[in-house]
């Protein structure tokens, strides 16, 4: 690039390494997991008034949303775009491409600031590296909410330093100069000159402050907000011409598959490596050495074959004789599990929300409803397994890696090594799916372990699918127990729920037990309901495998038994579902999360983002009218509704299911109805909550891993059965509730999930008068001889 | 040694006569648009043409691929169908992380060869081998129902 208005090089993938490819190019879930440590010897207190507080007085005044995470959010032009003498405009993306469509749409909301020719831009990657680019961590939904401003304000910035150097330049004040389609303009004496020829001056200047700079009024905007191009990676995705984290290819590089210990926690007691180094092609047998529980982002360990392609790798593997010492976890079984959760749902815990005398309402006069709901632990499954290689040379480490958590991986390559962070750079790629697993970079760090254990020579490691189904950082397993009292007029007096889940904070923190208050805030605690009495307990259950962030996280469980129960009252009340849960919302107002004794809210401001039950009843409202909510259904046909608020956005669902003769389940139809706040990508946000949908079915139809001694029984996709397009909804439309940029924005990626078990159980209720309170759904419906 | 056909060019391969097709392309002849996904022909991500054949290359040993002619994603933009299929994909947004849609397009490509409209009930016959894990069954559907309906198949 000849002009100076230029990023620093080094800090981008400009090259993926193999001199081909074109560089790919909630708090923060990892700010929580640091704050974790904190966590347990934090006092949790309940209050008089039941509200749980955290004892953090000397804590120092609170951060939220993009300026509370890790690196916070940076709006420097000069760190975000290049423009080269050509014209050519680079701008970086700094978050994590999985399928969201974010490595386009933040540089694309960059461009409509500047007035850049969206055809002159290119989109280079950033490599990890937070404190220059801000927070990298892709997760929680936030990409788009944390970073729309700060990505504008680059945009305006970069395109008022080219105001300004035109002014000079031509000795006319900078407010008769405008911009247009990659050009500066001044309209009086007829000149313009574009990008590319003050490239130059610009950098030169001062970088204005952000407060200084205009913003466009939203009516300008020429692309966000449009679906006028389409993502930057899709014409090389249907060509096969992009780099994933799998398709890294270095000179000289090795290939490793790995073999695991099965259990959590256990470790290589002995080995015998003289047939897997008979098979041809295999190279080396190296002993990973793993580290105890808890797991954090740390490597396995076990038994790597080193071979000359992944095939020799994999069969060398197969030839491997391994003893394992299995520890503590060896006997973690499923059913026996599930009744360990029974009991712990069934007796009182924890109390971490408490409103009214609900025991006393329990015990009083009513209807008494009470039901229990389970989903099993769930796998990921990206279609891209995890991947990763690394070059751990001449006191560097360089890593190509399909991470959803750059820095992350960054300081756990070098941590694993002993290293400086500065000693390790991490080059990330596209990733073949990630769904939260990709949050967690272990297979980065054996990569770089196994290089370094090569002398230097790269080494790509591949997870085979057996790898990634049995030691995956599965979705937590939950049991929810749920009670209600109706009075005479079919109105629900109490609201119990106990929520017992193994924690994702047992996976950083030994010996963490039970759901923590970010999980509560996924949908436990934070229920608007009109209820006069409502006690939220959290039992504290152990885990005994990794437990780790799954696309919607506790929401899931959460929002299947919230949204069936009230289903349930629903029919024991005799009334509409839809109406009665518009009644058990209340009238529209803004309920500051506090009050539900919700601390954490997705790391977002209590009063920016208070949840608002008007915008929840309106994706109800939108949701079941346009499905023709109470239209008359044929035999076997059922509608079910549901509808949840999470990651900031709210999410309303109605199926329509058919439950034929023989129990099969087929779906002719979902609306979706979507209230995200102002939307940047409208085609990206629809296809996201159409695979958040897709999603939803599949681990509501057929998603289950079980353990026995210890190990996940599922090793790959005829076992761990995902939906495929015969069993895709026929009809699914996407309904999204339009508003001007007056408002913040909310998430996308995972908000459209929760609603669906719950809404298609619900559908088969309605079909068939059967209630499923057991995920998955699988053959319960069967009608066996 | 193993003579293969690929993508109208002739490689000689030193590797096992068992080695699949698939680490065959990834590893060695550096055609890494094939997907790894599964590695039993469950998932589809591997789908390749043989002989205009849709097939998962993940359990084709490449002494079944010798002699006959394997047709990737690569070269599907020089394929009139497998052109329009793609051009397809793009204008509904079908792809979101993109790592099956090698093997969605190989299979479409395939089923359109044959089925020029194909009706509901073979596009999911033709497609349910293939997952999707993004979840974007409905846009392909309705992406191979558009390169039907333009009569681009023929």
């Amino acid at each position: 690039m000849s002009a100076a208005f230029d990023f620093d090089k080094d800090s981008a993938n400009t090259n993926a390494g193999d001199g081909k490819t074109p560089a790919i190019a909630s708090m923060s879930r990892r700010t929580w997991l640091k704050g974790v440590g904190a966590f347990t010897g934090l006092a949790l207190t309940v209050g008089v008034n039941g509200l749980v507080s955290a004892a953090d007085a000397a804590a120092p005044a609170k951060k939220y949303g993009g300026a509370g995470m890790p690196g916070g959010t940076v709006n420097d032009p000069l760190i975000f775009v290049a423009i080269g003498a050509d014209g050519i405009v680079s701008i970086i993306a700094h978050r994590s491409e999985m399928g969201q469509g974010i490595r386009t749409s933040l540089p694309l909301v960059v461009a409509d600031e500047l007035d850049a020719d969206w055809g002159r831009v290119r989109v280079v990657q950033a490599n990890a590296d937070e404190s220059r680019y801000g927070n990298q961590n892709t997760d929680g939904s936030r990409s788009m909410r944390h970073f729309f401003t700060p990505m504008r304000q680059v945009g305006a910035t970069a395109r008022a330093m080219l105001v300004s150097a035109a002014a000079t330049r031509w000795n006319v004040p900078a407010a008769e100069i405008t911009t247009k389609n990659h050009e500066v303009l001044h309209a009086k004496s007829g000149r313009k000159l574009g990008y590319g020829e003050l490239a130059v001056d610009a950098a030169k200047l001062q970088v204005p402050p952000a407060a200084q700079v205009q913003l466009k009024d939203p009516a300008q905007f020429r692309y966000i907000g449009k679906d006028v191009f389409n993502s930057v990676d899709f014409h090389d995705i249907v060509t096969g011409n992009t780099h994933y984290g799998i398709d890294t290819r270095l000179d000289g590089m090795l290939y490793a598959v790995i073999a695991r210990p099965p259990v959590y926690g256990g470790k290589v007691a002995s080995f015998d490596s003289a047939d897997a180094l008979k098979i041809p092609g295999v190279l080396r047998v190296i002993e990973l050495k793993g580290s105890p529980p808890p797991a954090k982002f740390n490597p396995l360990g076990g038994i790597a074959v080193i071979a000359r392609n992944t095939w020799a790798a994999i069969k060398g593997r197969e030839a491997l004789k391994i003893t394992w010492d299995n520890g503590p976890h060896a006997g973690y079984d499923s059913t026996a599990f599930k009744t360990t959760l029974q009991e712990a749902a069934r007796k009182p815990a924890k109390v971490v929300r408490n409103n009214g005398d609900t025991m006393a309402a329990l015990a009083g006069a009513g209807k008494r409803i009470e039901a229990e709901y389970y989903i099993p632990h769930l796998a990921h499954a990206t279609m891209e397994p995890p991947a990763a290689t690394a070059r751990t040379a001449n006191g560097k480490c360089e890593v190509w890696a399909c991470v959803q958590d750059p820095q992350a991986t960054r300081d756990t390559v070098a941590d694993r090594l002993g290293w400086k962070t500065d000693a390790v750079k991490v080059n990330v790629t596209l990733l073949g799916g990630g769904f939260g697993r990709k949050s967690k970079p272990d297979f980065a760090a054996e990569a770089a372990l196994l290089s370094q254990a090569m002398d230097g020579a790269p080494v790509k490691v591949t997870w085979t699918r057996e790898d990634d189904l049995r030691h995956d950082y599965f979705h937590t397993v939950s049991l929810e127990h749920l009670e209600s009292t109706l009075d005479a007029k079919g109105k629900p007096l109490a609201w119990l729920h106990r929520t017992a889940a193994p924690t994702i904070a047992s996976t950083f923190v030994a010996g963490a037990k039970g759901e923590q208050p970010g999980e509560l805030g996924m949908g436990a605690i934070n229920i608007p309901f009109v209820i006069p009495n409502i006690r939220i307990e959290a039992p504290e259950v152990e885990a005994h495998t990794r437990i780790g962030w799954f696309r919607s996280v506790y929401n899931i469980p959460h929002a299947f038994a919230v949204q069936s129960f009230v289903a349930e009252l629903a029919a024991a009340a005799k009334r509409d579902h839809r109406e009665f849960l518009l009644e058990l919302i209340g009238p529209a107002r803004q309920i500051n999360p506090q009050e539900m004794s919700d601390t954490t809210n997705y790391g977002e401001s209590p009063v920016l983002y208070p949840l608002d039950t008007g915008r929840m009843r309106a994706v109800v409202e939108l949701a079941t009218k346009e499905a023709g909510w109470g239209r008359k259904v044929a035999k076997g046909h059922g509608l079910g509704l549901a509808v949840a608020y999470s990651f900031m956005s709210y999410v309303a669902a109605v199926i329509e299911v058919v439950v034929a003769d023989d129990g099969s389940v087929s779906i002719p139809r979902v609306d979706m109805a979507i209230d995200c706040g102002p939307q940047v990508t409208p085609d990206r946000i629809r296809s996201q909550v159409e695979g958040a949908c897709i999603m939803g079915l599949s681990l509501a139809l057929t998603g289950e891993i079980t353990f026995k001694n210890g190990s996940a029984e599922q090793g790959n996709f005829h076992e761990y059965e995902v939906l495929r397009a015969f069993s895709a909804p026929r009809d699914l439309r996407v309904h999204m509730v339009p508003h001007k940029y007056d408002m913040p924005l909310g998430g996308v990626g995972e908000p459209g999930t929760p609603p669906i078990a719950p809404a298609l159980c619900n559908a088969i209720f309605a079909a068939t008068g059967k209630r499923i309170r057991n995920l998955p759904i699988r053959d319960q419906l069967s009608k066996k001889s | 040694m193993t003579s293969l056909n690929i993508n109208g060019k002739q490689h000689d391969i030193d590797l096992p006569e068992d080695t699949p097709l698939l680490w065959t392309l990834r590893d060695h002849i550096g055609l890494t648009g094939t997907k790894f996904g599964c590695g039993m022909a469950l998932c589809g991500a591997c789908t390749v043409h043989l002989d205009g054949e849709p097939i998962r290359s993940c359990i084709t040993p490449i002494s079944a691929a010798a002699g006959k002619k394997v047709t990737t994603i690569e070269a599907m933009a020089e394929d009139k169908v497998g052109h329009a299929v793609q051009e397809a994909w793009i204008a509904l947004g079908v792809p979101q992380c993109g790592y099956c849609q090698a093997g969605q397009i190989m299979s479409a490509t395939a089923l359109l060869k044959t089925t020029a409209k194909p009706t509901d009930k073979e596009i999911d016959d033709a497609m349910s081998g293939n997952i999707c894990r993004c979840g974007t069954y409905t846009r392909i559907r309705a992406a191979i129902k558009q390169v039907a309906d333009k009569g681009a198949a023929k």
